[in-house]
Formats: structure tokens, sequence, C-alpha cells
């Protein structure tokens, strides 16, 4: 045990800690700073941009998440009939979600691309558009830009974690209730949704918790850009940490995710305890 | 579910909406794969149908191996994910082993613990880390990776190792430890074997998310050859005037590979991992 917590503790438990404390002084990079005590917090809620930060990360996460969630059901649903090169087409559609987000992101940069998307070509070959669209460059556009890439990564995981749920139904469960003269929308909601209704709740507390933490996406896209119409949370901590070289402020920042994330990390533990017993 | 339902309600049913799936999961890939065999001369010709290959060239890979880092990101990446697995793997082992088997004082309390380390994200702690990792002068080395990766990968890993160990009955060990081997000794020779199939799980795990990190390795490897294969690729090949696209792409691709070949082998042991740790519980 002991090697473990060790580096729990010093990698994780001691910054966390340091975290606090830090946004509680004026450090700046290279700079040892002093006490302000809750300066930092108070002078980021007249801060415009932090509060449009808010504002796009409760966006990103809660628009997102049910798609994900919808889509990733649909998925789950049509991965558990018997299709041909079922573990080829398994495989296939995970991909999105396991590969290197930063690696696959740089695909979406250049679909998005004011000059090179091949989106804004087909539209106007097919004569629908006369402009290219300007996918991230525009303040209006860039945040349903960037939703979409998300929803796109996140879908993978809930159709495989779903998936997993489906496959511990019996099949004995579902005959019976065909020979109880069940028709198959009726299965579904009492046979099938009851298995799956546990999995799929974990699934999206999880995805709300990453997704309100997430960072690479974004600083890959857009890097909160165009007019910091798409910051959010972590991108902000990193503007303001190291390329402003504030990191007290930075610091308070990455800390005003603390009670949303500890929120639905408390549901997720009260509900899975609940699920054990 | 569909079993019985004949060949056209399946076709709209099942294959035409696994189809559309296919298409929006698949395409940026085909696009990035694409790309990456493009002459850049030819990306910049807009009369060109950009959905094919108008005339094929492996210079974007031969580039990226003579006139970029690459070689040394794959190196960084490799070292970094095989020892962040190993140590993950070893504290895990234990962790996971005493929440399973072990009743001692706050064992309930730690699993508790173990599991909300899982969920505290890298954005939470990267500043006041990096403040540890300067104090430690560790910047741009490998450990301070090898030290900070296994944070994010420990808890899952302990977490589905426990699920394994539960499974495996508590009389194996304990007929060997009446027959005089130590707890030690009935766990490495009798519960281990009986645990691979988590382990690979676990490992596997590990090693891709640790292949795959981005915010960490950002912050403490900025230094030219010290990155991993995604920081390198996001930070030195865009360049803020001109896009290198074929060449990106071909180090997105490569960078890929790795993690897309390893879970098309296992992705029945990952569906079957995720059941038994995470989502039971």
């Amino acid at each position: 045990m002991l090697p473990g917590g060790l580096l729990l503790l010093a990698f994780m438990g001691y910054p966390f800690l340091l975290g606090i404390w830090l946004s509680l002084t004026d450090t700046r990079i290279g700079v040892p700073g002093g006490f302000v005590g809750l300066e930092n917090f108070s002078d980021l809620l007249t801060d415009n941009i932090f509060l449009q930060t808010t504002r796009n990360t409760f966006l990103y996460a809660l628009v997102t998440v049910p798609f994900k969630a919808v889509f990733g059901l649909g998925l789950a649903l049509l991965l558990n009939n018997k299709i041909p090169f079922q573990k080829l087409v398994r495989s296939g559609v995970l991909l999105p979600w396991i590969v290197p987000t930063a690696l696959s992101t740089l695909g979406w940069l250049m679909l998005y691309d004011g000059i090179f998307s091949p989106f804004s070509w087909a539209l106007k070959n097919w004569g629908v558009i006369s402009n290219n669209i300007n996918f991230l460059g525009d303040a209006n556009l860039a945040l349903i830009s960037v939703m979409v890439a998300n929803i796109w990564r996140g879908i993978p995981f809930f159709a495989i974690t779903i998936l997993a749920g489906l496959q511990a139904v019996p099949v004995e469960l579902h005959e019976a209730a065909s020979i109880d003269g069940a028709g198959r929308w009726q299965r579904f909601l009492s046979v099938t949704v009851p298995v799956i209704k546990g999995v799929t709740l974990i699934a999206t507390l999880f995805s709300i918790i990453w997704t309100f933490a997430d960072f690479q996406l974004i600083y890959v896209l857009t890097r909160g850009g165009p007019y910091n119409s798409t910051h959010i949370f972590g991108t902000y901590a990193y503007q303001i940490g190291t390329v402003s070289a504030q990191i007290g402020m930075g610091a308070a920042i990455a800390l005003y995710m603390f009670p949303i994330l500890a929120f639905f990390a408390i549901l997720l533990l009260i509900y899975l305890r609940q699920e054990v017993n | 579910m569909l079993g019985k339902a004949n060949l056209g309600t399946r076709f709209l049913l099942v294959y035409l909406p696994l189809l559309g799936y296919l298409v929006f999961l698949l395409f940026p890939f085909y696009w990035m794969i694409i790309t990456s065999f493009k002459r850049d001369v030819d990306i910049f010709v807009l009369e060109y149908n950009p959905f094919w290959i108008e005339n094929f060239t492996t210079d974007n890979y031969r580039f990226l191996f003579t006139g970029t880092a690459f070689p040394e990101w794959v190196k960084n990446t490799l070292i970094v994910a095989v020892a962040s697995t190993i140590v993950s793997l070893f504290c895990s082992v234990l962790i996971g082993y005493a929440l399973a088997r072990l009743r001692f004082r706050g064992s309930n309390f730690l699993g508790v613990g173990i599991f909300l380390a899982y969920l505290v994200p890298p954005t939470l702690l990267f500043l006041p880390l990096a403040q540890v990792i300067a104090r430690y002068e560790l910047f741009n080395t490998y450990w301070a990776l090898i030290f900070t990766y296994p944070t994010q990968l420990i808890p899952f890993a302990s977490w589905l190792l426990m699920g394994y160990f539960r499974t495996i009955p508590r009389e194996l060990e304990e007929c060997a430890m009446i027959d005089g081997a130590s707890r030690l000794r009935a766990m490495w020779s009798i519960v281990m074997p009986l645990a691979i199939p988590g382990i690979l799980s676990a490992g596997i795990f590990s090693f891709t998310l640790s292949w795959n990190e981005f915010l960490y390795a950002l912050i403490f490897m900025s230094s030219g050859t010290m990155k991993t294969i995604p920081v390198g690729t996001v930070s030195d090949l865009i360049r803020s005037d001109v896009f290198q696209w074929g060449a990106l792409m071909a180090s997105a691709v490569l960078g890929s590979i790795p993690v897309a070949f390893i879970y098309s082998f296992f992705v029945d042991q990952y569906v079957s991992g995720l059941t038994a740790g995470a989502v039971k519980g």
C-alpha cells in the first residue's frame, strides 16, 4: 500500500493543499507572493472574461453530455445486435475515445480550417454556401464547433459502457417477456431500461466531471479564442497561470471548479454505494 | 434483439444507422490519413477534390523522421509510458489486494479516497504541481511525468484490480497459508496468476493513458527534445504562420496507431474490465 499511497500524497494531496495556498497569494512565475486573502476569488467575480468562461464551461458540459449519452445509448443498442465484422466495428467506433485527443483534435482543426475545410468545400460544391464557413474564427460559431468535436470524442465511452451493461441482460429475460406477449418497445422499457439505467447514470456523471475539467480539445482548436468565446476553466487557468504568469490567480480559477466537481463526485459516490447494497 | 426480423427491417433499423455512426466517428481518421499522404502543394490547390489523394506521396512521413524531432518524441513517450505503467501496476496490485482482502481500520475510508482520487482532473492540480516539480528540479526530466502520471492511473487500476481480486475465492489462499505459505507468498503464487487478465487490463489502461496524456507533458516537458508525441506535434509542427498539414497529420496518425492497435486486440477485455471494476464497483 505504502508506495502508491506516498505517490498519491506527494503528487496529488500535497499539490491540492498547495493550490489552495497559492490561490490566496499573489504569486507570479519567479516572484514569491504574499498572502492576499480571498482577493483573487473576489477579483474574478468582476472579471468579464472569467464570467464568460464560467458560462462557456456550463454550456460546454451541459449541452454536450446529453448528446453524448443519447447517441452513445443508440450506438450501444446497435452494437448489441449480431453484425458482421463485430470485433472490427467495435474497435473502430472506439477509436475517437482511445486515440490521443490532442492528435485527433488536429484532424478536427483541419476539418474546421477557414480555407481547407472539406465541409466548406462540399457545401460550396453543392451550391449551398458561397463563402467558406469560419468554424473556429467566428465567436458565435466557435463554441458550437468545439462542442461537436467533444461529442464526437465522447460517444464511444457511453456506447462501450452501456454495451457492457446490455451484455449483462440475460437473454432469458427477453424470451420470457416475448412469451408473455411483450412487443419490442415494451421489452426495451421493461427489461433493458432497468438494467442499463445504472451504468448510464454512472457514465453520465463521469462524463460531466471530465467535460467540466476538459483542456486539450479546446487548447488545440482555439486556445480559448476568438475573443475568449471558447475559454473554459481549464484553458483560462492555463492562460492566466502560465502564459500571463499569475500563478495565484490561475490557481483560484482552477479552484472555482472544485465545488462543482465535488458535487458530482459525491453524487456518483452515493449512487455507487446504493448500487452495491 | 432483432434476431428474427427480416432483412429489410434489419437494414433500416440496424445497418443504416450503424453506417451513419461509422461515417461520423471514422471520417476524421480517414481525413487525417489521406492528408498525410498528400503533397503539401496539392493541399493548397483548391480545385482538387479534397476527399481524395491527387498525387500519393510518403514525403510527409520521411520529413517527420529526418526533419523533425519526431524520433525523440517517440522515445520519450515510450519511456514515460512504460515506466509509469510499471510504477502504477506495482502500486495498484498492492492497493487493490489490500482493499479486496485485508480488513483494517479505515479500509473503507481508503476505498472512498482512492475512488475520489480517480475523479481529480489534471486541470485542478497542474499549477501547484508545476511548483512542486520546480522545487525538486524535475522540469524536463522523465521523472516529472513518471511521478505524476501514476496519480492519474493508480486510482482506476486499483479499483479494477480490487474487482478482480474479489472474484478469486479466498479459500485458495487460506489453503496455501495453512500449508505454511506466508501471505505475501500466497498472494504471489496463488492470486497473481489468476489475476493476470485484470493486471493486463490495468496495464493497457495505464499505458494508453500515459501515451495520450497532454497537459502535464505540455507544462513539465517543454524543452525541444524532451517532448512527448502529442505535445511535440501540437507545439512544434504548428508554426504561427505556416501549417505543415501533411506532416501534422502524419505525426497524428503515427502517434495514434499504437493505442489503436492495442485496443483492437483487447476491446473485449476492456469492456469486461469496465464491468468488473468500475461499474460494478
